[in-house]
């Protein structure tokens, strides 16, 4: 799963794909940390994940601004025309 | 224990299966979809995994509203004239670079934990959740929450047509 998400990071050049992509790798992070607090009989996992899952909540709320903001100004979403700041 | 490892193997397949469609479709709804279905199976997998109150926040907060944002995200950008943007040229390397990380991921994860056997009976209550979250936890807890404020208040700020 984590490797999906690495793919569609480097591979695909759609704004919100990128973002969909970043949350299948920390949704495979997530998995991780659950499966750990299975494991070793200990809670802090869980929390952890709490956590991630509130942090994510507001990362996607940014990406997507910073998305329809760029489809606005530019009116595209591929990432790789974002090229303003090049030189 | 038998049906728990079958159940297990069924929601890791379906996630891992619904990723790979998310990366392979072509069509932006049909990734969001997807994803919708692979954290489906990662909260089904937190359930089975002894973490229900964590499975259910997950089914709330990403099914319920992150794939909802998703959504109304393209939605919102789908109307873009010109030739339709999937991929950029990378798909090559980028399959090299993804299968090299599961591999490495893979490898390392069963070198390290291969021999140990999850036992899948320790539950997480949510009343020890909860009193741990406002004890131990509780200055995270406000950081993400003033984190939380930030963002939206950045969001607003951002997407605000002026």
């Amino acid at each position: 799963m984590f490797a999906c998400g690495v793919y569609g990071v480097l591979a695909r050049r759609h704004g919100v794909m990128l973002l969909i992509s970043i949350e299948l790798m920390i949704n495979a992070a997530n998995i991780n940390l659950i499966t750990f607090s299975q494991l070793l009989h200990d809670p802090i996992g869980n929390i952890v994940v709490l956590f991630v899952i509130a942090v994510t909540a507001a990362e996607v709320g940014i990406g997507l601004a910073i998305v329809m903001m760029l489809y606005r100004n530019r009116s595209t979403v591929a990432v790789d025309e974002l090229n303003l700041m090049k030189w | 224990m038998f049906g728990k490892q079958l159940t297990f193997w069924i929601f890791a397949g379906l996630a891992g299966l619904s990723s790979i469609f998310v990366v392979a479709t072509r069509n932006v709804v049909h990734a969001a979809l997807g994803l919708a279905a692979a954290l489906v199976a990662a909260a089904g997998l937190f359930i089975l995994f002894g973490a229900e109150f964590v499975g259910l926040a997950q089914i709330l907060i990403y099914v319920g509203a992150v794939v909802i944002l998703f959504l109304f995200g393209i939605m919102l950008t789908s109307q873009a004239p010109g030739r339709p943007v999937i991929d950029n040229q990378q798909r090559g390397l980028a399959a090299v670079v993804a299968l090299g990380i599961f591999g490495v991921l893979a490898a390392g994860i069963i070198a390290a934990f291969g021999d140990r056997k999850v036992s899948f009976d320790v539950a997480f209550p949510v009343k020890e959740l909860g009193s741990d979250l406002f004890t131990r936890w509780v200055l995270p807890f406000e950081a993400v929450s003033v984190l939380l404020l930030a963002a939206l208040v950045g969001a607003i700020v951002l997407a605000r047509r002026d």
